[in-house]
């Protein structure tokens, strides 16, 4: 089967205009190196780091709302890297975004049912306008919100309620692929799950695809099928997710989950912290050898000198470390 | 297919007339707006029907009746209302006539220059780079340029019409549309419902006019109600040069120009028409204030909350 995604050797760079001196200069910063994955019909890719590791920038470039400096995207067997105008348009419509804050991602001067209704009326799919309400009202119910929500203004629905509208809206198109971004991290932890069921009942009946973007590890563990840890801009590790949360193998995904703190205080204080604490890598930086090496145990000097490949130590679980767990 | 036309007809005209009915009811709900929107109205009908509401001719002067204060003064003519200015006109029928040219050129000068300047403003901030530096560049030119001196330059080679004044006005006060519709467009370009409007498909048309255009409301009125003034006020300046509305037509701020001479022999002549003004202005404020609640979901709600709050502790009490 294609996969609904794959992206091989995907970089990015910014041009950054420094002010400092009498001359602004202009600088190029890598914001992702080269990057492969893939993503099955019907699977969830969690893609995890901490700020700043370029992950928001990955899902931004799938979606080409940032622009790719090498590589490729493949959706669905076809190249899409250099897709423009109205073939990048009808692309929209089969990838949809899932944006972070609920709050401010919908217009607060639209009611719920123009603002589910737009992606069906700005592609000529609306129809009449029983047709329209009728598609909206399934829409919403589909998402679990009540019927009379449809003629609300979204200030007057909660955060959990309003990202399910946002869900409503990225489903109106029937996509393959929704990049998610840090979905539930602007809700309240009571109701993150029941978001991330709703997005696993969806997945399951429509069998579409999620690159879930977060931080938050018990909920990556909870969707996704496989995990990718980057760092720095780097794919570190990825694998099926019982391989990453029961055998990580590289250094930093190894950190990370000893970060995740554990829900018993004595236990808590007797755990090591595995990482050292340090400043996160500057990126503009230019950097040899492994990129973590800084703040990596295990690092010894040819990590300093050489960047580690990603490589496969196990079926189906590859990480970029000289020295893995 | 006629069969559900000829069902649809009916109900379209009475979802007009509910449309009424629904904005008779939520002007209901603001009493100053309510007030407002009445005396526009008011003021309006009288514009319209100056020649049956005006007790004499606004030119027809007299000698014999100069400087007469009103009516319930001593000394005060009766056939007079407001009085009579140094020529022996009729300071209400002036008033009631003046109305037309004031009217006339505020509004329209506030639509001309507000129409440009919002496009000005939406191009240079939604497509930024070299068209918004060049755009604003052009603002600064014409912001650094006085007004007054184009305007006279214009005039004079065109010559006095109503139709100059407004385009000269409109010429030299679109700017800070421009200005603010910008600096609106570009921080409510970086919102990530517009973000999330793009990816969702949306062309800049529909994202400028459904997305940024509703947040520029307020702002607009605002600066809208304040620019009316201005421009009643230089259309009485250009006037007053006598490079505006010309004699024998009147408006309020040519009276209140040529009232200024009489302020310690005859106060009613600058006081009625500037009344007028003032009354003007602040019914368009109250009106405007209603319209930018009205179009702002969010303060809407709290408005139907507060006359909610307020019905009830009147039933208590």
């Amino acid at each position: 089967m294609t996969p609904t995604l794959t992206v091989e050797n995907l970089s990015v760079a910014y041009e950054v205009t420094d002010r400092g001196g009498v001359w602004p200069s202009q600088r190029r910063v890598t914001a992702l190196h080269p990057l492969s994955f893939e993503i099955a019909p019907g699977e969830t890719l969690g893609l995890v780091g901490e700020s700043g590791s370029g992950k928001t920038t990955a899902g931004r470039a799938i979606l080409r709302r940032v622009d790719v400096a090498g590589g490729c995207i493949l959706f669905q067997g076809a190249d899409i890297t250099r897709a423009s105008g109205s073939r990048l348009r009808r692309l929209r419509a089969e990838m949809q975004l899932i944006l972070q804050d609920p709050f401010t991602s919908l217009n607060p001067r639209m009611r719920i049912a123009d603002l589910v209704g737009e992606p069906l009326t700005v592609h000529g799919r609306a129809g009449t306008r029983a047709e329209l309400r009728g598609r909206v009202a399934s829409l919403l119910e589909r998402v679990g919100l009540p019927a009379d929500s449809a003629e609300r203004f979204p200030h007057a629905f909660s955060g959990g309620q309003l990202q399910r509208v946002g869900i409503a809206r990225a489903l109106a198109l029937n996509p393959r692929l929704i990049v998610a971004d840090e979905p539930v991290s602007a809700l309240d932890v009571s109701v993150r799950a029941q978001v991330v069921n709703l997005m696993q009942d969806i997945q399951r009946e429509e069998g579409l695809s999620y690159l879930f973007i977060a931080h938050d590890l018990a909920i990556v563990r909870q969707i996704s099928h496989r995990v990718a840890i980057l760092y720095a801009g780097r794919l570190v590790e990825i694998a099926g997710r019982e391989a990453i949360y029961g055998r990580p193998r590289h250094p930093y995904t190894v950190a990370l989950l000893d970060a995740v703190p554990v829900p018993d205080p004595p236990a808590q204080r007797l755990r090591q912290r595995t990482a050292p604490l340090a400043a996160p890598p500057d990126m503009g930086a230019a950097m040899q050898g492994c990129a973590y090496a800084a703040r990596c145990p295990r690092a010894t000097e040819r990590c300093r000198a050489e960047e580690p490949p990603l490589a496969e130590i196990a079926p189906g679980h590859k990480t970029a470390c000289w020295h893995p767990v | 297919m006629a069969d559900s036309a000829a069902r649809q007809a009916p109900s379209r005209r009475s979802r007009n007339g509910t449309r009424l009915r629904a904005f008779a009811a939520e002007l209901g709900e603001d009493v100053p707006g309510l007030i407002g929107f009445l005396v526009l109205v008011g003021i309006v009908a009288m514009a319209i029907f100056a020649p049956l509401l005006a007790p004499h001719d606004p030119a027809a002067q007299s000698v014999l009746a100069r400087l007469a204060p009103p009516a319930w003064l001593p000394r005060g003519n009766p056939a007079h209302l407001l009085g009579t200015d140094a020529l022996g006109r009729d300071v209400l029928s002036r008033i009631i006539w003046g109305a037309r040219a004031t009217l006339l050129v505020g509004v329209a000068v506030v639509l001309l220059s507000g129409t440009f300047g919002v496009i000005v403003g939406l191009v240079a901030g939604y497509v930024g780079g070299r068209t918004d530096s060049i755009l604003m560049r052009l603002v600064d030119i014409q912001v650094s340029f006085p007004g007054i001196l184009l305007i006279l330059l214009i005039v004079s080679i065109v010559g006095p019409s109503l139709t100059t004044i407004v385009v000269v006005l409109a010429l030299t006060n679109w700017m800070i549309y421009a200005r603010i519709v910008r600096g609106t467009v570009m921080s409510v370009r970086a919102a990530p419902y517009v973000e999330a409007a793009e990816i969702v498909g949306c062309g800049p048309a529909r994202i400028i006019l459904r997305h940024i255009l509703p947040n520029l409301v307020s702002p607009l009125l605002t600066v809208a109600i304040l620019e009316f003034t201005n421009v009643v006020l230089a259309e009485a300046a250009i006037s007053f040069l006598g490079l505006g509305v010309q004699p024998p037509a009147t408006s309020w701020g040519l009276d209140v120009a040529s009232g200024r001479d009489y302020v310690y022999v005859a106060w009613w002549l600058v006081t009625f028409p500037g009344l007028a003004i003032a009354i003007t202005v602040l019914s368009i404020n109250l009106f405007a204030n209603w319209v930018r609640v009205t179009t702002d979901p969010r303060e809407r709600e709290k408005r139907f909350g507060w006359s909610k709050t307020a019905r009830r502790l009147a039933g208590r009490s």
